[in-house]
């Protein structure tokens, strides 16, 4: 029984060490990154995956082995140890550092990503208007592009129906709002997560890296198509983008009838 | 009324056990509900066996999206607030609060025997929801609104959430009933010499986890109340133009001490099961009183951080990061403790002993990915993935259900006055731990792929098609693991009735409750016990034991 045990303890350790080493080539690891903010989110993995494995194979190995060792059987233990203050304060004081450092270095990257202050400004200093709203309702993505009059929520909106569009290599900001319950916008690819509240705008920003397709997901639980509210974001040069534009303002004035691709 | 007497009992040990029966049964309900979540997200929208049919006859078995959300909602809160908490609190903290400090009952004993009482009419609420029209409540078992507060927003808001609020509010207040007699017992009824600093670390964290929700419960309660005005009397507390979320800091301000309120009378159970079996004392009792302490305290600091991506101030997410990171610091002191306690030691692999080793594996790993949930822009990609899920059933299912094998393995014997059969006990922990790796280890990868939960078909986005073969190895790892208990439940039953008569101390043990008899009788003690030293006195002794016990000893050595 000690030798079974034993080995479940050090081949649970080998699996979770495997799991997390092998995940990238496989898919279960996180998506590639593609957005500039991503970058600390990785960095920040990494670093605790680091603390993580170290701790995790020094305490489950270490259980392990102490299993392995233990002549099982009656009779008094060999070492009767009730307390020793050195080990006491090792124990706290290094994992206690490392804990502080880990709070702390998670600071600057949390500012850059949530504050209102950290929004991209323009070339007049102000913060950067969204390019566009996003609506979350049961159970689709809808983003709405000002029209010539440069606001949303007029009769010249471009809608854009469960795809987000966005320039490449520049700041965007979206206003996030709601219809109806809570949603949250999710694109793995840019390591983004919003929720959305009903009844008030909330702003995000991010700058996309590589021009692609990407999921959106939504990840707040809005009902019962929860599931399948999916829809996708488009980063396209800028040049593309205007030519998206145009298109959707063409679609506007369109009888229908005509050829607006 | 001999029977009305025995029903309504004011004994400690009998509310104790009716605790036990109920949460047992609850646990089968929440297992099953598991087993079918698994079922559809490896082989989404077939046919569900065994209520399949029953509830889709028109479908061909076929479950609907929102049976799904229902499904996902039971199972959370079944397992927190119906098998969990009463199960630690109210079945260990009942029975082994008085005998493991030298009562002879509880402080108020009629109260004990309300707050059990209100259990059953909370159940029938939860079993209520699944009649009426719309069907059970499907907003999760964090019930957010407006998603739970609108009757339209989902088939289960239309009845079934308000008998699921029903249900929560008479469990907080069971809860809290019970909470109010484990704190004053603990307080007031220790035996002659049991001082602070000789009470087993199973009272500490007892006692520490009812304070927790005495402070805890009251919140979230009202906090129901509250969201049962919104949904019965129209009022606006949560809506779009009220707040929604003050429902989630209300909820999540008891919400996440109950993860404490699981997991410390876990802890304190494996570093009592670790000691007795190790036939070695708990290794360095102070610092491990002191992190229980630490724990408690810190985890009334950290709940927002449930709430990073909820749209409330990020200066709030960033204080709440950090708090969030600095309570691993306690936890990792107990891990240290533990193995210092098993270090050297001779260990006695007993079915018991097992459950608390295997605790002390999975609470690690729990703890350990906590770590990157902590860390606020990690948590922004993690949060509601299926990493948040890998994460807590480590640390509620190999901590909390661990803990709970480990002290059913224990003090089974003195409960029914029966022996277990120890290679059944064993056989079942190592089925149980290898299953539950294969549930939820690889669930972390799921959730690093960006696998959201609460989906009922993942296949949905393209870039989450390549999970399915992992996420059908998880479902046979988890039926396999429902199945597997039958190995518990068997043992149960035939010791209960067939096993060998337990004597008063088997494992030899120092603590008080061994020199009672087994089951001990109603007052527990024949003589009151007078406490002499603490409880983890194990060195061989000339007189040919190897321990000490608590009390001045009443009997002959065992």
């Amino acid at each position: 029984m000690r030798a079974l045990v034993a080995t479940l303890f050090a081949l649970f350790a080998a699996l979770a060490v495997w799991s997390f080493a092998v995940a990238p080539a496989h898919g279960w690891a996180m998506p590639e990154n593609v957005a500039t903010l991503g970058t600390s989110v990785d960095e920040l993995f990494g670093k605790i995956q680091w603390i993580v494995g170290a701790f995790f194979v020094l305490t489950v190995g270490g259980l392990a082995w102490i299993v392995w060792r233990s002549a099982q059987g009656g009779g008094g233990a060999r070492s009767a140890l009730a307390s020793h203050t050195k080990l006491e304060v090792l124990w706290t004081v290094v994992p206690g550092a490392i804990l502080v450092w880990l709070a702390l270095v998670q600071i600057a990257p949390w500012e850059a990503m949530k504050f209102s202050s950290s929004i991209p400004r323009s070339a007049d200093g102000k913060p950067k208007p969204p390019l566009c709203e996003v609506w979350a309702s049961q159970f689709d993505w809808r983003a709405l592009y000002p029209g010539a009059d440069g606001r949303c929520g007029t009769g010249d909106d471009l809608h854009s129906p469960y795809e987000l569009v966005v320039p490449v290599n520049e700041p965007v900001v979206l206003a996030l709002h709601s219809r109806d319950v809570i949603h949250s916008f999710f694109v793995p690819s840019f390591r983004l997560k919003q929720d959305i509240l009903p009844g008030r705008e909330t702003l995000v920003w991010f700058e996309c890296t590589k021009p692609g397709t990407y999921d959106l997901l939504c990840a707040e639980l809005c009902g019962w198509g929860h599931y399948k509210m999916a829809g996708s974001v488009r980063a396209l040069p800028r040049a593309e983008y205007e030519q998206f534009l145009e298109r959707k303002t063409r679609e506007l004035s369109s009888n229908g009838m005509e050829d607006t691709k | 009324m001999k029977l009305l007497a025995r029903v309504f009992s004011t004994d400690h040990k009998v509310i104790g056990l009716q605790f036990f029966w109920s949460g047992l049964l609850m646990a089968l309900f929440g297992a099953l509900s598991a087993m079918l979540i698994r079922w559809q997200l490896a082989w989404p929208w077939s046919e569900m066996p065994v209520v399949g049919g029953l509830v889709f006859p028109k479908s061909g078995g076929v479950p609907s999206p929102e049976f799904y959300s229902a499904l996902f909602t039971f199972h959370g809160t079944v397992m927190i607030f119906f098998v969990v908490i009463p199960l630690l609190t109210g079945w260990l903290g009942n029975y082994l609060i008085p005998l493991l400090i030298g009562a002879r009952d509880m402080a108020f004993p009629v109260l004990n025997m309300i707050s059990y009482w209100i259990m059953p009419f909370a159940m029938a609420s939860l079993a209520i929801g699944f009649c009426v029209e719309g069907g059970s409540a499907q907003a999760g078992w964090t019930s957010y609104p407006p998603l739970a507060t609108l009757t339209s927003a989902t088939p289960g808001s239309l009845h079934g959430q308000t008998w699921w609020l029903l249900a929560i509010v008479l469990a907080g207040i069971s809860s809290t009933l019970g909470a109010v007699n484990y704190v004053t017992t603990v307080v007031k009824l220790r035996a002659k010499g049991m001082g602070w600093l000789r009470m087993p670390l199973t009272v500490w964290a007892l006692f520490l986890a009812a304070c927790i929700q005495l402070a805890g419960i009251p919140v979230l309660t009202s906090g129901g109340i509250l969201q049962l005005s919104d949904r019965v009397l129209g009022s606006g507390f949560y809506s779009a133009s009220g707040s929604p979320l003050l429902w989630q800091h209300l909820f999540w301000f008891y919400g996440h001490p109950a993860v404490y309120v699981v997991i410390l009378p876990a802890m304190g159970v494996v570093s009592d099961v670790l000691s007795v079996h190790a036939r070695k004392g708990v290794f360095g009792y102070k610092p491990m009183v002191f992190s229980l302490l630490g724990i408690t305290l810190l985890g009334f600091m950290v709940w927002a951080h449930h709430m990073f991506v909820s749209g409330m101030n990020p200066a709030l997410g960033m204080a709440f990061g950090v708090a969030t990171t600095l309570i691993a610091l306690p936890s990792g002191v107990k891990v240290f403790n533990w193995l210092a306690t098993l270090w050297g030691a001779r260990l006695q692999l007993t079915s018991a002993m097992l459950f608390a080793l295997g605790f002390v594996a999975l609470f690690i790993t729990g703890g350990l990915s906590g770590l990157w949930l902590a860390c606020t822009p990690v948590d922004v990609y993690m949060h509601d993935t299926y990493f948040v899920v890998a994460h807590f059933h480590f640390i509620v299912f190999g901590g909390s259900v661990f803990g709970l094998f480990a002290a059913f393995y224990h003090w089974f014997p003195k409960m029914f006055g029966r022996m277990l059969d120890e290679r059944l006990g064993r056989a079942h922990f190592v089925l149980t731990f290898v299953l539950a790796v294969g549930v939820f280890l690889m669930m972390h990868q799921l959730g690093l792929a960006g696998m959201p939960r609460r989906i009922a078909d993942p296949t949905v986005y393209p870039s989450l098609r390549h999970l399915v073969p992992l996420n059908v190895s998880i479902t046979w790892c988890a039926l396999l693991l429902g199945a597997s208990q039958v190995l518990f439940l068997a043992n149960l039953f035939w010791s209960l009735w067939r096993g060998p008569r337990a004597p008063r101390n088997p494992w030899k043990a120092a603590s008080l409750e061994w020199e009672a008899d087994s089951p001990p009788p109603h007052g527990n003690f024949g003589a009151q016990p007078e406490v002499e030293r603490g409880p983890y006195e194990y060195d061989p002794r000339t007189d040919g034991r190897d321990f000490q016990p608590q009390a001045v000893t009443l009997f002959p050595p065992a």
